[in-house]
């Protein structure tokens, strides 16, 4: 069983458009000098999340697996060639296995100002993704049957965007209730148009 | 027919145009005909009279369905909401809110327009949640209703107070663009040709399938066909697909652009109309425009057009399937002009001198287009194939090397002082400028090979258009920057600038 609530801020369409603190500041040479770079967001995620990252890929290897040793002792024919693929592809299995949840735990972070919810995730890619509290439209928290056996929950926060939602999966699952009702407090207090 | 009478109170509901009693039961009946023909083709011959009495039969249920539908159905337009009630055993009131209203969309096709009518389609462009409708379509009411219905529901002052449209209609509107004939030119540059082509062959397979091939015998053509040298039959070919394909297209294009206008009402809506056979009319708020794109397809951008397209929110999808286009394919410095006016900017930002991307992004591009054909090639040199083949598809080499220039010269990007403006395509391209203030989030990816190159994809996400504008392929300081320039405070408190070995955020030293 999976469990799912979804918060949801409705805003009215029309109200003034949200400023940034800051102001509008137009810079046309904005190529500088400096290095630029993002830094992390502050919070980690749940260490629980290397075993349940783990546990969903052990099982995608099985998937892969499974049916190919089932092939070499059906069919005896293909061994010369079905054996030395099922080993090449056990041995990549087991690296993925191995380095994706060490690798994702150390990309996977969040963080939350009084104006953004900030998220990196990924692994071999990454992705940094920012949303102002002003353009939050839903928040929805969501806890697999994995997850609830590993105390964790992942929470989803949607604009008005087709492409801007932000996931923050492997959080505790305390954390996340009380992310949830500070994101829903802060929303629904921010005025804004979401658009 | 009686305009909309708006009591102070609760507005009475309406039927829609009692024309219909009589255009409903004519579409059904034209989508009916080939039925008819078949039945009526098949049962010659045997049991004529059964076969008669079925197909009126049938034609009468479908009238009288037709009917029922005018005599259930009934919409008000109240201070609030647009509400339309249909069914008889199963009765469906379905509503929209005033305030989410994004489009109104008067279409007449031609027996419509026979009997004066529009069918007026009322758009919120949301995903619907709970019992709120995402469109309402009022099939049909009077052009002259359908235009007082368009204006009421588009008048941000109009809220259900006493009927004003008589007075919105006198005020003026400034036209941006107009059709120019000299724009048929770019006709057999879009797709329509194509679908002219996929039209002709579809109708003549029909026709053989229908009457035999012995039709394509008329005069002694296969004859004749049998005895030209071959290279004959195959120009003559050449020139049939060619004549098709460019007399298609300049039919579609009449037929889809006929009077074309592009205008600005005061009350700000921008509202699209065009149309020779099926008179459509578009209209757009303009404070739900978040910027234009100026879309050059490859063979459009090889005779030097383009199209405009508008970034809204509301439209539903990228390029608003259609609905989001402001100009025809026409030449490309009409397309940025008629950007520039609709954004009212001058120059348009989609003009932009843009800033090219670092050399390392053509070397990306060189590999992702070369590695494939030449992996392929060497594929097929082991495979048992003859080895001209693998020596032509190594000769797609030069081509891929072209796409690749031609991708890394269409990157870049610029920042204007109200617009994100970013370009990207092989091939084919597209130029977005984006409002500033319509970006609702920064998305900043990099894949492992992006990270060795110093190189990020930095994306705008935006609750019009796609949902999402990239800039891609940009050097990681200077796509920051950008990020951080274009909507000020938003990417700032966590991107880290180093001076002197020290990082800090700018908020942080300010």
């Amino acid at each position: 069983m999976s469990r799912r609530s979804r918060h949801v801020s409705w805003r009215p369409s029309v109200g003034a458009r949200p400023r940034y603190r800051g102001g509008p500041r137009y810079n046309s040479d904005y190529l500088m000098s400096e290095p630029l770079r993002l830094r992390p967001p502050r919070h980690r995620v749940s260490p629980r999340a290397i075993i349940w990252w783990s546990t969903q890929a052990a099982g995608e290897v099985a998937a892969v697996l499974v049916p190919l040793v089932i092939g070499i002792l059906a069919w005896a024919d293909a061994r010369p060639w079905l054996i030395p693929g099922t080993v090449a592809v056990a041995i990549i299995g087991l690296g993925y296995l191995l380095v994706m949840p060490r690798w994702r735990f150390r990309v996977h972070r969040w963080e939350t100002t009084d104006d953004a919810v900030y998220t990196s995730a990924g692994w071999i890619s990454q992705q940094w993704r920012v949303a102002p509290m002003s353009r939050i439209q839903t928040v929805d928290t969501e806890r697999g049957p994995l997850q609830q056996l590993f105390g964790l929950a992942t929470v989803t926060v949607t604009t008005a965007s087709a492409a801007g939602a932000l996931r923050l999966a492997g959080l505790d699952h305390a954390v996340a209730d009380d992310l949830v009702e500070r994101l829903t407090a802060t929303t629904q207090a921010t005025p804004g148009d979401a658009t | 027919m009686t305009a909309v009478v708006m009591a102070p109170g609760e507005p009475d509901w309406q039927r829609l145009n009692p024309w219909m009693l009589a255009v409903t039961p004519l579409r059904q009946l034209a989508g009916l005909l080939p039925v008819i023909a078949v039945v009526v083709v098949i049962g010659i011959g045997q049991d004529v009279g059964g076969r008669i009495y079925s197909v009126v039969a049938g034609v009468l249920v479908v009238m009288f369905t037709g009917m029922l539908r005018w005599f259930t159905t009934r919409y008000r337009i109240t201070s609030e909401r647009v509400e339309l009630r249909t069914g008889l055993v199963f009765r469906s009131t379905r509503s929209v809110a005033r305030d989410r209203i994004r489009s109104v969309d008067v279409t007449a096709g031609p027996i419509h327009r026979l009997f004066r009518l529009s069918v007026v389609k009322i758009g919120t462009g949301e995903r619907a949640e709970g019992r709120e409708a995402r469109e309402l379509t009022l099939d049909a009411i009077s052009a002259a209703e359908a235009d007082r219905v368009r204006q009421r529901l588009l008048d941000p002052l109009d809220v259900g107070g006493p009927d004003r449209s008589g007075a919105t209609v006198a005020l003026a509107a400034t036209e941006l663009a107009a059709l120019s004939w000299s724009w048929l030119r770019f006709a057999p540059l879009t797709v329509s040709s194509l679908v002219a082509l996929a039209a002709v062959a579809g109708a003549v397979g029909q026709l053989i399938n229908d009457v035999g091939a012995n039709a394509v015998d008329v005069g002694g053509v296969r004859e004749k066909l049998t005895m030209a040298p071959l290279w004959v039959v195959i120009a003559a070919f050449a020139v049939l697909v060619l004549m098709i394909a460019l007399g298609g297209s300049v039919l579609i294009f009449i037929e889809a652009w006929w009077g074309f206008t592009l205008v600005r009402e005061l009350g700000g809506t921008l509202r699209i109309r065009r149309g020779l056979f099926t008179t459509r009319s578009v209209s757009l708020e303009e404070r739900r425009l978040r910027g234009v794109e100026v879309v050059e397809s490859p063979l459009l951008r090889f005779g030097r057009g383009a199209r405009t397209v508008a970034v809204a929110t509301g439209l539903g999808g990228r390029r608003g399937h259609g609905r989001g286009t402001l100009l025809p394919p026409a030449p490309r410095s009409e397309a940025h002009r008629v950007s520039g006016a609709v954004l009212a900017e001058d120059p348009s930002p989609t003009a932009t001198m843009l800033r090219r991307h670092p050399l390392v992004a053509l070397r990306r591009r060189l590999v992702r287009a070369t590695v494939p054909v030449l992996v392929a090639s060497a594929a097929l040199w082991l495979a048992p194939v003859p080895s001209w083949v693998a020596w032509a598809v190594l000769g797609l080499l030069p081509v891929a090397v072209l796409v690749a220039l031609d991708a890394y010269r269409n990157l870049g990007h610029a920042l204007t002082s109200r617009y994100l403006v970013t370009r990207h395509g092989a091939g084919g391209r597209g130029t977005v400028a984006l409002q500033r203030a319509g970006v609702i989030g920064w998305t900043v990816s990099q894949s492992l090979l992006q990270r060795r190159a110093g190189l990020v994809t930095v994306t705008a996400t935006t609750a019009a258009g796609s949902g999402w504008y990239s800039v891609i392929d940009v050097e990681t300081a200077e796509g920051l920057a950008v990020a951080e320039q274009a909507v000020p405070g938003l990417l700032e408190p966590f991107v880290l600038h180093e001076v002197d070995g020290v990082a800090h955020t700018l908020g942080s030293t300010a």
